[in-house]
């Protein structure tokens, strides 16, 4: 052990975030590219109302999304049933049901840099890509994908740091339960509520750096050119 | 079968295009029912909002007309009613826009191979080195396209249209994002690629002299409405186009050098009905070379005149009369051994002289415009 202070519970808890963050990152890059695709092309009259749902996690206490993700997720829930019926059982103070907390909370974060990589990136190159016989799948991955890059790992950067920094979503829905549902921010919390402040500082600088280096690197990316 | 059969020489089967399209937005309506030859270069020429692009689009696929039929010969490109319409990357159309719209994120080869490698190898007809050989790019194939020159990332993206071995070539203004060096530097390959390319081309244009230097046939569009289309001389000639078109009234003339006067530095270009002397021109005897005579610089005598400084002199029959943009002139159309010639002067010179119909006079041409 190099610090004495750090216990097995926290090194659970830091692991736990890492494997959270990391997971609703995968997840949001999948399902956050095609909503970030429909809602840079769309005409559409629902494109106000689906963007406005999707940065709904921006402004919402995240107690209130806790609490009706908790609701919906419970056995009286519809998603609850759902899943009593697949035989998972329900999906509150699971790890599974944090990483569902964790992809809405954080969905902004990935569908906003994303769509506004792609609205860069102009119906011209789209046109130009169709006349030199290429099809839209075709087109999405050879010039959408690539101009697109640095949107993409911006998202991925904020969808994860992110991730990392929630608490309320957290404790509505996954409550406490070391090497589950544990992640740093509450054990943070557990410490504080304990009076160990030695043992929060350590996990809460780290905490401060951890966000300080993503912010410094995401911030010195800015004006690097999209497509190297 | 041992024996081969004489291959068959045959022209090529000319693929005519058949346009009709209704497109309606606030304020603008397109509405065209066109039969436009499948060879040579065929210019669409009006001002801006004239609705010339938006045909063009509509031609490649990237735009939908409320109304819409489009056949390339016996393919039926876009049918509203029978429900068909072949998309973009499907139709065998090679496509410059105005500004190149190179791929940032490829380099200058790599965005030359995206349309070819995406053709079956046997409908390749366009080679690299021919393309590259034909619009002078091959010093940028390891470039980026952002550190290239207006005129070289439109050259590239010619050559990159041209490398789907389209049927069909579709352009967009190529020249208008460029200043007139950078135009002047691409002219002459497109000329090339007239000379060198059996590829039907469609081109749009605002630019009388760029028509005038590149087409065969002309379409004139006119708020969504085609105004007139013809061969290029015969059109350029007629006196009935709205007065938009009047403005800048002349006729092309299509000539061959025929001799080089050393001493006064002249040469000699001959076209059917006469010859005029211009400034002593590079080209050698025999080379085809366009001129345009603006109706502005031809007067009218009812002699020939003795005693001028004006030695291009041609007798020709007036074929019509007709109103100019102004009250204070009449435009002249006359036939000069079979070149019409146009001919801008005062009603009431028109007037005093009895300028008719059929009578025979004296064309003093002040100065010709010459093309390339």
């Amino acid at each position: 052990m190099i610090l004495p202070a750090f216990s097995n519970a926290d090194w659970a808890a830091v692991w736990l975030t890492f494997k959270l963050a990391a997971t609703t990152t995968a997840i949001l890059m999948v399902v956050g590219t095609p909503i970030a695709w429909w809602l840079a092309r769309t005409r559409s009259k629902w494109k106000g109302v689906v963007g406005a749902l999707v940065a709904l996690p921006l402004v919402l206490p995240p107690t209130v999304l806790g609490f009706y993700l908790l609701v919906a997720m419970g056995p009286q829930g519809p998603v609850g049933k759902f899943t009593t019926w697949l035989g998972v059982g329900t999906l509150p103070f699971t790890f599974p049901g944090l990483v569902v907390g964790s992809v809405f909370y954080s969905l902004p974060f990935v569908v906003q840099p994303v769509q506004n990589a792609f609205e860069a990136i102009g119906e011209r190159m789209l046109e130009a890509a169709a006349t030199l016989r290429a099809n839209p799948w075709d087109t999405f991955f050879t010039v959408v994908l690539p101009l697109a890059k640095p949107g993409f790992i911006t998202a991925a950067i904020l969808g994860f740091a992110h991730t990392v920094g929630e608490f309320g979503v957290v404790l509505m829905i996954g409550g406490n339960i070391p090497e589950k549902t544990r992640v740093v921010s509450v054990a943070i919390y557990d410490h504080v509520e304990a009076l160990e402040y030695t043992e929060a500082h350590i996990l809460a600088g780290g905490m401060l750096a951890f966000s300080f280096v993503v912010l410094l690197i995401l911030y010195s990316r800015k004006g690097a050119k999209a497509w190297k | 079968m041992e024996v081969n059969a004489p291959m068959a020489v045959t022209a090529p089967v000319e693929r005519r295009i058949a346009a009709r399209f209704r497109v309606r937005w606030p304020g603008f309506v397109l509405d065209v029912d066109l039969d436009l030859p499948g060879r040579g270069v065929t210019a669409l020429f009006g001002h801006s909002g004239s609705g010339k692009t938006t045909l063009l689009r509509c031609i490649a696929g990237l735009q939908r007309g409320d109304e819409a039929c489009l056949r390339f010969g016996d393919e039926t490109w876009d049918d509203q009613q029978a429900g068909v319409f072949v998309p973009t990357h499907k139709r065998p159309i090679g496509y410059v826009f105005q500004e190149a719209s190179l791929f940032p994120h490829l380099s200058v080869a790599s965005n030359l191979a995206f349309g070819q490698k995406r053709v079956v190898a046997a409908e390749r007809r366009v080679s690299l080195e021919a393309a590259v050989a034909l619009l002078g790019i091959g010093h940028l194939l390891e470039r980026m396209p952002e550190t290239l020159s207006g005129g070289e990332r439109q050259r590239v993206g010619i050559a990159r249209a041209l490398l789907t071995s389209p049927r069909l070539l579709l352009m967009d203004e190529p020249l208008a994002a460029l200043d007139l060096k950078r135009k002047n530097e691409i002219l002459p390959y497109l000329e090339r690629l007239h000379d060198e390319l059996d590829i039907p081309v469609l081109y749009v244009s605002h630019s009388p002299d760029e028509v005038a230097r590149l087409a065969d046939h002309v379409v004139l569009l006119d708020q969504g409405r085609v105004v007139a289309q013809g061969g290029l001389v015969e059109t350029l000639a007629r006196l009935d186009l709205p007065t938009a078109f009047t403005e800048d009234a002349g006729v092309v003339i299509e000539s061959v050098v025929g001799e080089h006067d050393e001493h006064y530095h002249l040469t000699r270009l001959d076209f059917p009905g006469g010859n005029v002397l211009v400034a002593r021109r590079p080209e050698a005897v025999g080379h085809r070379l366009r001129f345009r005579v603006h109706a502005r610089d031809v007067s009218l005598a009812t002699a020939r005149a003795e005693g001028s400084s004006i030695t291009n002199l041609l007798p020709a029959t007036v074929v019509e009369v007709a109103p100019a943009d102004t009250l204070a002139h009449v435009l002249v159309r006359l036939d000069a051994g079979g070149t019409p010639l146009v001919a801008r002067i005062a009603r009431r010179s028109c007037d005093q002289l009895g300028v008719v119909a059929g009578c025979r006079m004296w064309a003093q041409i002040k100065t010709v415009a010459l093309l390339g």
